[in-house]
This record gives structure tokens, sequence and C-alpha cells, in this order.
């Protein structure tokens, strides 16, 4: 970390502080006051950006969707105990329509659905979210460096991008899960390494629009070193793009986790929502004409999917200049 | 145009080494003991163990050597059909080749229309409508589509008539080279064409709508109004032509997409393609026939981007730079 007065990426201006806020600190050394003025003027922009996604009417939607899954992932727990997912404890019929108690009928084993596709909630939601971690710091790393160093580290970086975009994701994905056995933590490190490169090629194009800017020129000439330019100058400006692509990101983690769970590829012992729609297609739900065994956990994935795109949607409306007037 | 190409050539080439590299190196990471695990629940003889031992044991670039010469020859047969591999996915290419054709011809057709309609009044009624319905579209799982229109259309719920076959490529007993058998295969072909046709129509039908609506407030497109050109002529002969860019680029390079994307909705409808050997071939696993698996997957998206490369060059001579 250099410290060479922690310059504010929203450019040299004076100016007041943002709008209302006042800053914390009252007699500090300038350094200190730059730096809380930097803080607010990023509070203020950020609070501006909230305000402006309450009124996208997708980003209402999608965030009331995810804070309702949010809820159900954290009660499963309370609400159906593990013990009700046991199969040796049940006591229910097997693969029976709903009736009282069960609004969603029972599996090939007995237990409730609703209990089931609650549980999956949990797992689909840390797959999902975990993966997205993984593809985001991947895709930041590998954009921002593809794009920051214009010599063979950066070529090679671009490259490899490019390769990793022609691949077929999903046999990939099926590739390196059966090489790597399947267990959660191999799954979630699986979409994340297979995600990254549609972010990199994303992230390499707005670092070199960024770095082409007359600011990053002057921070060079005084001497900036490459760390410094890269984390204080380009990721700053970045970050917006990564966050926007993220919700979209966490929704295409979800469907992979689901493709890849129906595929027989997914954790054995984690009930995600992939995982109880492959054991309903292969305990013959289709022919049973079990409808209640495949429409719940279904209906699930679509709603997350649906939320995390619609709340990308409405972040790329609201962090987009351009868009904002349209 | 030629030096465009060359060079598109080139990248792909190399693309195809790092798929080649990939195939031969991942599957020489699994754990356990490799002759196990590529000849699982068969029988062999000694000599014959003993052979892919010694092939084994040579040094890691001589056998990269002899992969390379023949990428396909694993040197072993398919676990699960005791068959050279080459042979199971020969017969298996016809059937997939024959759903995703059909399929990404509809799509495109559909998803096009729909975006025109939509993306010249943005914000209009129908623009507001197919826009929500393709979203949805766009969230759901293809193969959970395709097992609620099977179990719909197929089984039969409620007051649901069973339409439709439940799977396969065609009946028992009919001969499927007379116009019944042709009509027997279009009934088989129809629930898992649809499904892949709605699983994709949203991608065709966002990006037409978004490529569409930059043109309408382009100047050209004001001065063909002031022109006093036809609204209609408007659209088909002037914005559309500029709009149609992007959208073929991404129909042509989704092709190889679309191939791979049909895994989940072959095995689902039992069709009897590259998808559902993939499905099979997980399901044990059978290694070899996994791994050729995926390079023909690989290698043909490769191949397909390549064609849609070129020939994207040749519609639009802006991006020979």
């Amino acid at each position: 970390m250099s410290d060479g007065g922690g310059a504010p990426p929203a450019g040299t201006a004076p100016g007041t502080p943002a709008g209302t806020d006042p800053g914390p600190v009252g007699g500090a050394p300038p350094t200190e006051n730059a730096r809380a003025l930097a803080r607010a003027r990023r509070r203020a922009a950020l609070l501006r950006s909230w305000r402006a996604l309450l009124r996208e009417p997708g980003g209402v939607t999608g965030l009331a969707i995810l804070a309702f899954f949010v809820v159900v992932a954290l009660l499963a727990p309370v609400v159906f105990p593990a013990e009700t997912l046991e199969v040796t404890r049940t006591t229910q019929p097997k693969l029976s329509g709903p009736y009282a108690g069960y609004p969603f009928g029972t599996d090939r084993y007995g237990i409730s659905v609703l209990a089931l596709v609650a549980w999956g909630a949990r797992i689909s939601l840390l797959v999902g979210i975990s993966a997205t971690i993984i593809s985001m710091l991947l895709g930041t790393l590998v954009g921002i460096s593809s794009g920051h160093f214009r010599n063979v580290l950066g070529a090679v970086l671009e490259r490899l991008t490019d390769w990793f975009l022609v691949i077929p994701f999903l046999p990939l994905v099926i590739v390196l899960a059966t090489v790597l056995g399947s267990n959660i933590v191999n799954v979630i490190v699986v979409i994340g390494l297979t995600s990254w490169p549609a972010t990199a090629r994303l992230v390499r194009a707005q670092t070199l629009s960024i770095e082409a800017r007359p600011y990053v020129e002057r921070s060079r000439a005084l001497g900036a070193g490459e760390w410094h330019l890269m984390t204080r100058h380009v990721l700053p400006n970045v970050m917006p793009l990564v966050l926007a692509n993220t919700t979209l990101t966490v929704a295409v983690a979800i469907a992979s986790e689901t493709t890849l769970s129906f595929l027989g590829l997914g954790d054995p012992f984690a009930v995600s929502w992939g995982k109880i729609l492959d054991d309903a297609f292969s305990a013959g739900a289709i022919t049973a004409g079990a409808w209640w065994y495949l429409i719940p956990p279904g209906v699930c994935v679509v709603l997350v999917v649906l939320a995390f795109t619609l709340l990308g949607r409405a972040l790329e409306n609201v962090l987009d200049p351009r868009r904002r007037s349209a | 145009m030629a030096r465009y190409a060359l060079r598109r050539a080139g990248t792909a080439a190399g693309t195809a080494v790092f798929v080649l590299v990939v195939n031969f190196f991942l599957f020489r990471l699994l754990p356990g003991d490799p002759i196990a695990l590529i000849t699982r629940g068969r029988n062999m003889d000694a000599a014959q163990v003993r052979l892919l031992r010694s092939e084994l044991n040579r040094p890691v670039w001589e056998q990269f050597l002899t992969y390379l010469r023949n990428p396909f020859s694993t040197g072993v047969d398919s676990v699960k059909y005791s068959r050279p591999v080459w042979d199971l996915i020969g017969e298996r290419v016809g059937p997939t080749v024959l759903l995703v054709g059909t399929a990404t011809l509809v799509a495109t057709a559909v998803g096009l229309w729909i975006g025109i309609r939509a993306g010249w009044q943005p914000g209009g009624r129908f623009d507001r409508g197919s826009t929500g319905v393709t979203l949805l579209l766009y969230a759901m799982p293809e193969f959970w589509l395709g097992m609620l229109l099977l179990i719909a259309l197929g089984t039969g719920v409620g007051p649901l008539p069973a339409v439709f076959p439940v799977g396969g490529l065609s009946s028992p007993g009919v001969d499927s080279s007379s116009p019944a058998g042709w009509l027997d295969v279009g009934r088989h072909l129809f629930l898992p064409a649809l499904t892949i046709v709605l699983g994709y129509l949203a991608e065709y039908s966002l990006i037409m709508r978004a490529s569409l609506v930059e043109e309408v407030h382009a100047d050209y497109v004001t001065t063909a109004r002031a022109k006093g050109l036809r609204d209609v002529e408007v659209r088909q002969r002037h914005a559309l032509r500029n709009a149609l860019l992007p959208t073929s680029s991404l129909v042509l390079l989704n092709i190889g997409f679309v191939i791979s994307g049909a895994i989940t909705v072959e095995t689902v409808f039992s069709w009897p393609g590259l998808g559902l050997l993939t499905y099979d071939a997980l399901r044990g696993p059978d290694i070899p026939l996994l791994q050729a698996l995926f390079l023909l997957f690989s290698l043909s998206v490769i191949a397909v981007n390549l064609v849609a490369d070129v020939l994207y060059g040749v519609i639009d001579p802006r991006v020979r730079t």
C-alpha cells in the first residue's frame, strides 16, 4: 500500500464536500481530511445509486424475491428440523400428492417436498453466491491485469480468456466435475473456475478505456507504481461494472448448479433444487404424473434466477450513465 | 479478407491446441488407478493389463505425442458399450444434428420476429409483454421446461390428454424411411425441439430488440423518415439491415453452444443423440467415452465459431481490421 495522499478517484477539483454529509473529523491533518472527503463522497454516491435502484421496478421486484428466499433459507432448519429430511424417520406415504400438512406432497421416500425445497434454498444460494465470488475475483484480476500490462503477460491472459470463452461451458463443467469428484466445495470451485471469462473480457475493455484517461497519466507521471494504479485508479472505476455483472453471474451460477446436480454431478448429500429434480426424474415422477414433485423446485430456480437477472439489469441501468436518460 | 480469414483460422488453431492439451492432461489428474478407472467392470486378461500399464509407464511427453497422432482413440474401448468410442459417437451425430438444426432454425426465426416487433416500438405493449415472457423463459432450466412439457403433453395430467410420445426417436415397428415414418419422427421431435426453441428464443429476441433500439433514433433513420418513406420501408430497408449484424453474429456463435446445451434436453426425452450419450457416459463414469465427447464438443464449437467469424467478416467489412 503506497500512501501518497490517497487521491480521490473522482478527479482533483476541490469543491465543497458532497451534499449535506459533513466530514466526521474536524481538525485532522489535510491527508486525513481528503480521505474523509473521499469516503463521504463515496457514501453519498452509494446512497444515490441505492435510491435510483429503488425507483427501478425490476430492481425492487428482484430485491423482494431475494429477500423472501434468504428468509426461507435462514428459517428452513427452524421450521423443518433436520430429522424431517431423514428417510428412516418418515411415516408418510411415498410419492403422494398434496394433502393436509404436506402442501407439495411427498417425494419418493415419503419426505415432504416443501421441506426439501426450503432446505434446497440454502444449498442453491450458497453455491450460487460462493461460485460467483470466485468467478468475480478471478475475472476482475485477470481482466485488470490483461488490460493493464501491455506485455507478454497481458497478451497471454487475453488469449487465455478468449480460449475459455470458446470452450463450451457445459462439457467443460462436466469434465471438471468428473475429474474433481462431487462434493459441495468442488461444485463451487468448478462453477467459479468456468464462469469468469465473460467478466474478465468486460473488465479488460473498461480497464483499457480508463487507463487512456488523463488522470491516470498524471498519476503515472507523479511516479505511481503498477499496484497503486491498478488498485487506486482502475479498480474503483471498474467496480460498478463488476457489481452489475455479479448479480447476472449469480443467476448463471445457480442455473449451472441446478444443471450439474440434475446430471448427477452435485454433492449427493446436499439437498439442492437440482438434486430434487434429479431424484424426481430418476424416480419416474414424469411417468407417474407427479407434478407436485417437479414444479416447486423448478419454480424456485426460475424465481431466484429471474430475481438476480432483474436486479442485474436494474443495476446496469442505475450505474451506466448512458442508459439513465433512456 | 484473406488475411482476416487467415488470422481467425490461426486463433482457432491455437484454441484447438489448447483444448487438446487440456483434454490430455485433465484426465491424467484423475485420482486412483487409471487402468481400473478406464476398464471398470470389464474382464481383462493379464497380458492386456500389462500392455496398458507399459503404455502408461512411458514418459508423459511420449504419451502426449502418441495421443496427438490420433486424439480420438484413447486406445481403450468405451466401458459401458465395449465398443470403440468413435463408432458409438458416429451413429449418434445424426439425431443431434436433426434436433439442434430444427430448433435453431425455428428459434432464430421466431426470436428475430419478436425482437423486431418489440424493438421497433420500445416501451409499447408488445415490447413489455414479450420482454417479460422471454425473461421468464430465459430463467428456466431447459430440462425442467422439458419435463413440464413432457408431463403435460406426453404423460397427460388431469384434463390434459397425452398427445405426444414420451421419448425416443421413433416408434417401434414403423419403417423410418416411409412418409409415415417421417411423420412419426416428427412427432417424436416436436417436444424436445420445442423445449430448445423456448429456451433460446429469449436470447435471440432480447439481442435483436437491443440492437434495433440502438438504431431507432439514429440520424439515418430520421433521414429515411424525412424522405417520406413508409414505416415498414424505414424498418426493413434501413434500420433492420444494420441491427441484424450483431444478431447474426450471436446466432452463428450460438450454434456450437446449442449442441452442448442439448445434453439435458436429450436426456429428458431419451433422444438418442450425443447428449444422451454424454449423460450415459457420466453415470458410469465412462472415462474414455467422456474424453472423446468433450473433444468432439469443443472442436465442433471451435470450427463453427471459425465459420461464424469468417462469415461475419463477409457481411460486415468493418470487423476486418
